[in-house]
């Protein structure tokens, strides 16, 4: 986002932001988490409210490198489908509880992301594209083979968490639809304030630089390809962590988690919410996955309308919904 | 007087093709050197060379006493040296304010994710000295993006100044200006050039013979004349070569 006030109060006039625009920028952690909170209870049903939670996540991970850093992958899923099946294989295999699984997921996501993100930084364009989309396909087929610890092509089953164990005694029931919402949405929260945080630091700065003209950050002093590698490896953490919420979230790890069409799916509520924007992944998954509830009960082709949507708002509206909503209050202001 | 920086049998080709042969030159401090020659004679091989941007693929460039060969480019920054580029580059879609501050944090923090930007009020006041330098202050919250052209070529100077470089590399600062933001731009040089030394390719002859202490005249990629404004004027290889093309000293 470039609308971060890089320097109030310190002598130096910050550029001039429409005050609904900077509100909304200063609280934006807590008006997401709002808005997230109240969603089972104004969406069509609980489960639609905890796949926007999830989904929307793995936006927002993704976001961070396509939105922020300006870095288009195509292997996605990778991250997603392997904190998935790590969270899954912990339990399952090795008897790990909630939280030690958890964070073998995020852990595992986080270094296959450096590993992939080595790979695939020197790269641009079209090549960052196609080598992610290639070594993501690597690991959908190591997971296709490995049916020993994965389940193969029927995915990975067998790791029910009924409970979460907290600390003081305490415990969350998962098996009730709206305590796991929450429960979710606490990682999600923390999650946010996180990414908020990076992007509000000078690394967030040095993305933006990345992002903006790689040839004049090198000329600066930024290492323009420890930066990306850095952006990449949070984004792949982040997109591990929403796959590990997704496998306490189905106690069932598909294989389609790893999937070139999860991978696509993620750019395609990115480019729907808005690339760049902070609330627009949960606004692009939202979108997505209504159309997709709602086009389903007509139509097994639903992904022929998801399509559609997606061609017109490319075409029409590139900065998606939530990314058009900003631009339209900054004119109004500036006019 | 030491050289600030020096350079030794530079070459630099592109598979068969020698842009650069056998170059040797000393840069001293506080001085203005030119770097000027026809189209394809070499001078933004020698200045990516000299930059970062390209290794030399013969010789050697030292600054300080210290060899560059081999460094990456964005280590230059951090010792000193700073550029600016023929066509214009800037972060567009950053406010004038932020492009200055964020080539100011460059040299101090880069991959800190936890601090808020905020944090370094120094660089928000380095900023400010760099857009005072270059007369842009007023200029601080628009759109870089959104400037004149004359505007965005300070603003390319100002970003280069913020890092407070010994050594400013500009290339072609005045290409595309009116007379007007010309003549701006050269007051600007004048000042600039006052505490640093600055390295120079232009086109614009009499705006070199004014400004500079030296010139350096390339042709095919080969050092044919080095010397004050008043030799290299009547040097008859120089004329022939390029100041024929330019009788006007446009």
């Amino acid at each position: 986002m470039t609308t971060t006030d890089l320097a109030a109060g310190q002598g130096v006039a910050p550029r001039a932001l429409p005050k609904a625009g900077a509100a909304l920028d200063r609280w934006r952690v807590p008006l997401t988490i709002a808005v997230l909170a109240v969603l089972p209870f104004v969406l069509p049903s609980q489960a639609l409210a905890v796949n926007v939670l999830i989904y929307g996540l793995f936006t927002v991970g993704f976001n961070l490198l396509f939105g922020y850093t300006g870095l288009l992958s195509f292997g996605h899923a990778a991250f997603f489908g392997t904190g998935a099946y790590l969270t899954g294989m912990a339990i399952a295999h090795l008897g790990f509880g909630w939280f030690p699984a958890m964070l073998t997921g995020i852990v595992g996501a986080s270094l296959l992301s450096a590993v992939i993100g080595a790979l695939s930084i020197r790269t641009r364009g079209i090549y960052f594209c196609m080598v992610t989309l290639a070594l993501a396909q690597l690991v959908y087929y190591v997971a296709l083979q490995a049916s020993g610890w994965t389940g193969g092509e029927n995915g990975l089953r067998g790791f029910t968490v009924a409970k979460a164990d907290l600390i003081g005694g305490f415990s969350v029931n998962l098996l009730n639809p709206l305590a796991k919402y929450y429960f979710i949405m606490f990682f999600a929260a923390l999650a946010l304030w996180f990414v908020s945080r990076v992007l509000n630091s000078p690394f967030g700065a040095a993305i933006e630089a990345v992002r903006e003209n790689e040839t004049r950050a090198r000329a600066c002093g930024f290492d323009v390809e420890r930066t990306k590698l850095l952006s990449f490896i949070l984004s792949g953490a982040l997109c591990g962590l929403a796959g590990t919420l997704s496998a306490l979230h189905l106690s069932i790890v598909p294989l389609d988690a790893l999937s070139v069409h999860t991978s696509s799916i993620v750019v395609m509520m990115t480019m729907l919410g808005g690339a760049g924007s902070f609330f627009g992944p949960f606004v692009g998954a939202l979108v997505f996955l209504l159309i997709e509830d709602v086009a389903s009960l007509w139509t097994t082709h639903w992904q022929l309308i998801v399509g559609i949507v997606f061609i017109l708002f490319v075409l029409f509206l590139p900065k998606g919904i939530w990314g058009s909503l900003i631009q339209l209050t900054r004119r109004r202001r500036a006019s | 007087m030491t050289a600030l920086m020096e350079v030794t049998d530079v070459g630099r080709s592109f598979g068969g093709f020698v842009a650069l042969a056998g170059i040797s030159a000393k840069f001293e401090r506080n001085k203005v050197t030119a770097v000027i020659g026809p189209n394809g004679a070499g001078k933004s091989t020698f200045f990516n060379v000299l930059s970062g941007v390209l290794q030399p693929s013969t010789g050697s460039i030292r600054f300080k006493g210290q060899e560059l060969k081999g460094l990456k480019q964005h280590r230059f920054a951090h010792l000193g040296i700073a550029r600016s580029y023929q066509i214009t580059n800037l972060f567009p879609e950053l406010s004038v304010e932020e492009n200055v501050r964020v080539a100011a944090q460059a040299l101090k923090t880069r991959y800190d994710v936890f601090s808020h930007r905020d944090r370094y009020p120094e660089l928000s006041q380095k900023a400010e000295a760099a857009l005072g330098e270059v007369g842009l202050t007023h200029r601080r919250a628009r759109r870089a993006r959104d400037l004149a052209h004359g505007e965005q070529r300070a603003l390319e100077i100002a970003i280069a100044l913020v890092a407070n470089p010994e050594l400013l590399l500009l290339d072609e600062p005045t290409a595309g200006m009116g007379p007007e933001e010309t003549k701006d731009m050269v007051a600007l040089i004048e000042r600039l050039a006052a505490d640093r030394t600055i390295l120079l390719v232009e086109h614009k002859m009499k705006m070199i013979l004014g400004l500079s202490d030296r010139i350096l005249v390339l042709h095919h990629g080969r050092l044919i004349a080095d010397g004050t404004p008043t030799a290299v004027q009547a040097d008859p290889e120089v004329r022939r070569v390029y100041l024929g093309q330019n009788d006007g000293y446009a």
